[in-house]
């Protein structure tokens, strides 16, 4: 091992195990993940060359073989439990991309809870068997996340009973549906639905692509690979377009709408139960945010504590580029974030299966705001993570940016998340959209609960019509209560001002509408700051929950950083709210300082707790022992382009020019 | 020639008109786009020969970009090679002057898709760093590409840190040689181009030693690769680095020297030279061999990273009036997507920059050229504000840049996923200009130290001839400020003078914070340096603030020229106050932690701001139009002129070899997996 890695793993105050139970859960499921990771690591079937090295079209078909033995390993493996699977997955596959990935997260959760029955019974068994391979086809090539706007039909023909699916424009021709391209031979679609003459909005329906057995699409289908992307190389996302092409009317997903045969429309009972999908994948995705921000975190942390250069004090040896409050400053916050939404993650998935629970017994009340939180969470990680991940690539320096240091591979293959299951600015508006509702009842003198319910004191209800001038101030910088009291003051103040700027807008213009426009800026941030405030209560909350002191000191004083960094970033919001004083911010900036140099020698065992495996990290800075330039210059030599020396284009361009002239 | 049909260049026969939704967004503005563009070509003379250069490659298949999106590295640098050996006859044919504008327009014409580029930079390299005699011997040998050189300097464990590269050249008098040597694993060069496969040549960086003593960083001319087979030289270990995230045209290369001698005339003499026995004379100052990379910086920013930028922000806006998304009334039609005030937020700040760094490195240029040719001549007095506003400018350039291209992406939804929108390649050449030629944290600091250097000079001389006597870029230290901003209404926000006072006082005060931090922690004990990392944060602060200011203060000036101009003079003083104004919302925590501007004058700026982004929408085809970037150069399915996004991209997409071969992991996985239990459906 790199000795400075060493060195920094015998100076850490506290066991990094402690922190990876308490990641995972208990240290039961710590063994068992890394039991089946180690499974997958010793199996033969599951090696391949590295990624970096291959064509697209070889990435692709790596992935496809590893999907087509899965199936049979998670048998023989055992493993069943959803978390076992996602585990398994996730080393197996590197990036978590799976051609066939989208008949497992789609295809046969919408079977299953908008399918009847009779529809389960022909479609499901085959499908997790993967004779079917099905896919989702939601977004065209003109709209995604606008979801009423989607132009594909389906028209009932009552004669033959069929549905007509057709592809009327060019926008409207499905784009985007991962494994659609190649792989698939079921999808699907959404579509709107026309019987009897009128439209009755979008429906679901299962339609097949390719015929089993030659794989060849049917005719009237037209679909391929929609060509390069920035990340998913191993992914075919695919094109759709379908020209009157037939399906039975039992294709329909029924279970709660349905269209009988004469053509007669039956509506469905309640919508809201659609919801369901949707809330899970945002908060997946919270989750997804914190791991890919750890990551990149694990890789510049190990790297920074590697890497040496240019000089403290002249005459002494190159120090360790974490020694250098500038990387301290750029790594640390990153590094609290990582642990914030790791928190807020966990949190967001027992609160999905709590409020599940629920529903299933037929309560909805919760879901609304659960909708609302997820949407916003689910913007408010990603666009950090997102920037976070570059943040960390930059402090590898020039390194970051060869496929070597795998920040490249995991800023392109998570950085999607900010614009898929709902563009993150729609996203931050669906929550302002809630705050505002709140924000509305408590003026109509009804009080709010949930997460919002710090609007029920809000001050200017009370005292100030127009402008919100006297908080308590009252910051104690060592107080995890008092940190997330301020940031919930940001919060409301800034709900406040958006929701005055919105009645101010309301009063000039005619619509709503534009109203609400000309107010989204002032409403994403007003989000944003709501979306903050919940991530710091979250990690307050997880404070108090933990026993164990060696890590709850370490913990804190990552708290600390997050909040106060916060603060020191948005000094402005704060300040102008006069929520925090001049001298506040004064203290809350030292107080940065001095938390970088606290925390600075657990850093290392800090992303140990992680347990990133290297193989899951694709990473040679990143390496656990730290031996990164021997295997830097191990890994180079390996590319395709050094397997002769004097490369074929020298012959073909490089002779004739230098002997020509 | 005209500008429409100049930039309508793909020839689709699919497409013959102008996307409607387009079409209107140019028709009835008073912005004279004509005019606009060849202010910012320097001249209508200099549009017309730029157009005249671009159209030689309109329609050549050699120089299409778009399968440049289907090849694998390999093909690509293969294809990019070809078309530098093409470029080159042409230039030869047409008789272009070695220094000519034709070059500089032929590079933007191809997107800068060839080999050589770093070749270029060495042998401007070897014009700044060598003598006379050196000059004659290499420069002629290179310019026509009998050798390709390499510029090797940075190594697998050093980068932006010159004084910690390991290489070594260490003189032998008997043989009047030097004896070039990687000494550790880590002193092999790593990242130079043109270097894996095809650089005949390095300029390689390295600790001249000689007489026993360690001189510092010098550059040597040495032969690696043979020039009658192209083989490796004895000593020489060469090859390419692996796959990055771009630049495959690059061909980023490693090198390690195993004691490769080259004979005494090799090393680059201009300002620092060596006896035959052995003795060092020096005719400058060290930091005269950093000379080419302030060249190669100015270079970088105008060839690589303000036209990137550019180009992004006409993809976006140009998509942004052709999607639609939801409605705004019940009774419209889908809203255009630029229409939205949260899209406008994302796209008008980086038009802004696009505009406002191209005035930035107008004024940059300038101060190069007046000092560059002093210095070649040994009169190095504006070699430290040179420096300084190059490490600035390129650090706060590639790091807005890089931002700005990645918000445009972003605003483009999926589609900004995809790479035939160009925003994902353009975006990773970008990522790569913030650590290439000097890792942008350290640049600030550098800066930071002639900051914190020429305020403390301001206050030890006081009088009235400090000023001039100050470099020009930080005379405003010596100005007195007003400690609080007068402003009483929102529209005294849109005055240039004003908020060009507000960056200079921010820049001042955050100078002032750093230098008051260095001496609280100095006379607590602790040395100068570590004093210096203990105020990083605050240094980096200053560094980015003072980059603020230049900035602004380079598009007002401009706009001062502009006030004969009445058709293109307001659009750009819009887009002026837009840049102003957001950096002072996003740092409005330190506008108002020292009472600079108070709580409701915040509020006024921000109603500014935000009335700016209806101005802007009007105008903004237009000011993303008079770039007057080739459909060709754009390479976008999303960015071309006629607007046609859907059409193409489908077209496109239907190129990719997936789509005309079968698909092998059929055969292999998929048929087994699905016929394997006899389903039948």
């Amino acid at each position: 091992m790199n000795p400075d890695l060493r060195r920094e793993r015998a100076a850490a105050t506290f066991d990094p195990e402690l922190i990876t139970y308490l990641l995972d859960c208990g240290p039961e499921k710590t063994r068992r993940r890394r039991e089946i990771e180690n499974m997958i690591l010793n199996d033969p079937d599951f090696q391949h060359e590295d990624y970096n090295f291959l064509t697209r079209s070889e990435r692709y078909e790596v992935a496809v073989k590893k999907s087509a033995i899965m199936v049979k390993k998670m048998r023989e493996f055992g493993i069943a439990d959803p978390d076992e699977i996602m585990w398994f997955k996730k080393l197996r596959l590197v990036n978590f991309v799976e051609p066939v990935g989208l008949n497992y997260s789609m295809f046969i959760p919408t079977l299953v809870n908008q399918g009847t029955t009779a529809q389960q019974e022909k479609w499901l068994h085959p499908s997790k068997g993967l004779q079917i391979i099905g896919t989702y086809a939601q977004t065209e090539m003109g709209h995604g996340t606008h979801l009423r706007g989607l132009e594909t039909t389906a028209t009932y023909d009552p004669k033959t009973q069929e549905f007509i699916m057709n592809s009327p424009t060019v926008t409207s021709i499905k784009w985007w549906p991962g494994g659609l391209g190649k792989t698939s031979n079921h999808a699907v679609v959404l579509a709107q639905l026309i019987t009897q003459g009128k439209c009755y909005g979008l429906h679901a329906f299962i339609v097949p692509i390719r015929e089993m057995g030659t794989h060849r699409p049917f005719p009237g289908i037209t679909v391929g690979d929609i060509g390069p992307k920035f990340g998913y190389e191993e992914m075919d996302n695919g094109y759709l377009k379908m020209d009157n092409y037939r399906i039975p009317r039992e294709n329909m997903l029924m279970k709660y709408a349905q269209v009988k045969p004469d053509g007669t429309y039956v509506k469905p009972v309640s919508n809201k139960l659609t919801y369901g999908t949707m809330v899970f994948v945002r908060s997946y995705l919270v989750g997804e945010a914190a791991r890919s921000l750890s990551k990149a975190c694990t890789i510049a942390i190990r790297y920074s504590a590697v890497r040496r250069q240019s000089e403290i004090k002249p005459g002494e040896p190159e120090p360790q580029v974490l020694d250098f409050q500038t990387q301290q400053y750029k790594l640390f916050p990153i590094l609290a974030t990582a642990y914030a939404f790791q928190f807020v993650g966990s949190y967001m998935k027992e609160t999905y299966y709590r409020i599940n629970e629920s529903i299933g017994q037929g309560d909805l009340s919760e879901l609304p705001e659960l909708h609302a939180l997820t949407a916003g969470l689910k913007a408010f990680t990603t666009w950090t993570a997102n920037t976070g991940i570059e943040e960390c690539r930059l402090a590898c320096g020039g390194h970051g940016y060869s496929h070597c240091s795998g920040i490249p591979n995991i800023y392109v293959t998570f950085t999607p998340a900010c614009t898929f299951e709902g563009e993150n600015t729609v996203m931050m508006l669906q929550t302002a959209r809630f705050l505002m509702k709140s924000y509305d009842q408590v003026r109509s003198g009804k009080l709010v609960c949930g997460l919002v319910s710090y609007l029920n004191d809000l001050p200017s209800q009370r005292i100030q019509p127009q402008q919100v001038a006297v908080w308590p101030t009252k910051m104690d910088i060592n107080s995890p209560d008092s940190l997330t009291e301020i940031y919930k003051l940001r919060a409301a103040r800034l709900i406040d001002v958006a929701a005055k700027n919105l009645q101010t807008e309301v009063s000039h213009r005619k619509s709503r509408e534009e109203a609400w426009n000309l107010t989204s800026v002032d409403l994403v941030r007003a989000s944003e700051a709501h979306c903050h405030y919940v991530v710091v209560k979250l990690f307050a909350d997880k404070l108090l929950k933990i026993q164990e002191k060696s890590i709850q000191i370490v913990l804190r004083n990552l708290f600390f950083l997050y909040s106060l960094y916060g603060i020191s970033q948005k000094a402005g919001d704060f300040l102008q709210g006069n929520i925090v004083t001049e001298s506040q911010i004064t203290q809350a900036n030292q107080r940065v300082l001095e938390l970088l140099t606290v925390i600075r020698p657990n850093a290392v065992a800090l992303v140990d707790a992680f347990d990133f495996k290297d193989e899951t990290l694709g990473s040679v800075l990143g390496r656990y022992d730290g031996n990164v330039y021997e295997n830097l210059f191990e890994w180079a030599k390996k590319s395709p382009l050094n397997k002769t020396e004097v490369h074929e284009s020298y012959y073909k361009h490089l002779k004739p020019l230098q002997s020509k002239l | 020639m005209g500008g429409r049909a100049h930039r309508v260049s793909l020839g689709d026969a699919w497409s013959r008109r102008v996307h409607p939704d387009l079409e209107s967004e140019r028709r009835g503005r008073a912005l004279d786009v004509e005019r606009l563009t060849h202010l910012l070509d320097g001249g209508a003379r200099n549009t017309a020969l730029r157009r005249e250069v671009e159209s030689l490659f309109q329609d050549d298949p050699a120089f299409s970009l778009i399968n440049n999106y289907f090849m694998t590295p390999n093909e690509r640098y293969e294809a990019a090679i070809r078309k530098r050996v093409l470029l080159h006859r042409m230039a030869q044919r047409l008789g272009w002057p070695k220094d000519g504008l034709q070059h500089h327009y032929a590079f933007r014409a191809i997107s800068g898709d060839v080999t050589f580029n770093v070749h270029d930079i060495a042998t401007k390299a070897i014009r700044s760093l060598g003598s006379e005699e050196q000059i004659a011997k290499w420069a002629p040998l290179s310019e026509t590409y009998r050798i390709i050189v390499t510029f090797a300097q940075t190594e697998l464990g050093h980068g932006t840190y010159l004084q910690g590269l390991e290489t070594e050249a260490t003189y032998d008098a008997a043989t009047q040689e030097f004896v070039i040597h990687s000494p550790t694993m880590t002193a092999t060069k790593w990242w130079p181009g043109d270097l894996g496969r095809s650089a005949t040549h390095a300029l390689v960086m390295a600790q001249l030693v000689c007489s026993g003593a360690r001189q510092g960083i010098h550059g040597f001319m040495v032969p690696i690769r043979s020039l009658r087979d192209h083989s490796l030289l004895p000593g020489i270990a060469a090859g390419n680095i692996g796959p990055n995230m771009d630049l495959e045209n690059a061909d980023n290369g490693f090198l390690r020297l195993d004691h490769v001698r080259v004979p005494r005339e090799n090393m680059l003499n201009r300002f620092a030279q060596v006896l035959p026995d052995g003795t060092y004379i020096r005719f400058g100052i060290a930091q005269n061999n950093y000379l080419s990379m302030v060249v190669a910086r100015v270079d970088i920013l105008v060839n690589g990273v303000l036209p990137a930028l550019q180009k992004a922000c006409v993809i976006a806006t140009r998509y942004s009036v052709i999607r639609r998304q939801s409605r705004l009334r019940p009774s419209d039609p889908e809203t255009k997507i630029l229409d939205y005030q949260t899209q406008q937020q994302k796209l008008f700040l980086p038009l802004a920059m696009s505009y406002a760094f191209h005035f930035q490195l107008a004024s940059l240029r300038e101060f190069f050229q007046n000092s560059y040719v002093n210095i070649l001549n040994k009169d190095i007095s504006l070699l430290p504000e040179l420096h300084a506003l190059t490490t600035g400018t390129k650090a706060m350039m590639s790091d807005f840049c890089t931002h700005g291209a990645e918000l445009c992406r972003r605003a483009c939804g999926g589609h900004g996923y995809s790479k035939l929108s160009a925003l994902p390649s353009l975006v990773t050449q970008l990522m790569a200009s913030c650590t290439y030629e000097g890792e942008n944290t350290v640049l600030y600091l550098q800066l930071a130290r002639f900051l914190v250097k020429n305020y403390q000079r301001a206050q030890q001389v006081a009088g009235p001839t400090l000023q001039k006597s100050l470099p020009q870029s930080v005379a405003y230290l010596a100005t007195p400020h007003l400690t609080k901003c007068p402003a009483q209404r929102t529209a005294d926000f849109l005055s240039p003078e004003l908020y060009t006072m507000a960056w200079a006082h921010m820049a001042t005060r955050l100078i002032e914070d750093s230098v008051r931090h260095l001496q609280t922690l100095r006379q607590s004990g602790a040395d100068q340096h570590e004093a210096w990392d203990q105020t990083g944060i605050i240094l980096l602060q200053a560094a980015k603030a003072h980059c603020y200011y230049l900035t602004v203060k380079s598009f007002k000036e401009a706009l001062e020229k502009l006030d004969n101009e009445p058709a293109i003079q307001p659009a750009l003083k819009r887009l002026c106050d837009l840049f102003a104004l957001h950096g002072i919302l996003t740092d409005s925590g330190n506008f108002l932690y020292d009472g600079f501007l108070s709580g409701p004058q915040v509020d006024m700026v921000r109603t500014a701001y935000l009335d700016l982004l209806l101005l802007i929408r009007k105008d903004a085809i237009l000011l993303t139009d008079a770039f007057d970037f080739t459909d060709q150069c754009l390479n976008s399915a999303l960015g071309c002129y006629d607007g046609n996004v859907y059409e193409r991209l489908f077209h496109w997409a239907q190129m990719s070899p997936n789509n005309k071969s079968q698909n092998p992991a059929y055969e292999k996985y998929i048929g087994p997996l699905i016929q394997s239990r006899g389903s039948k459906l």
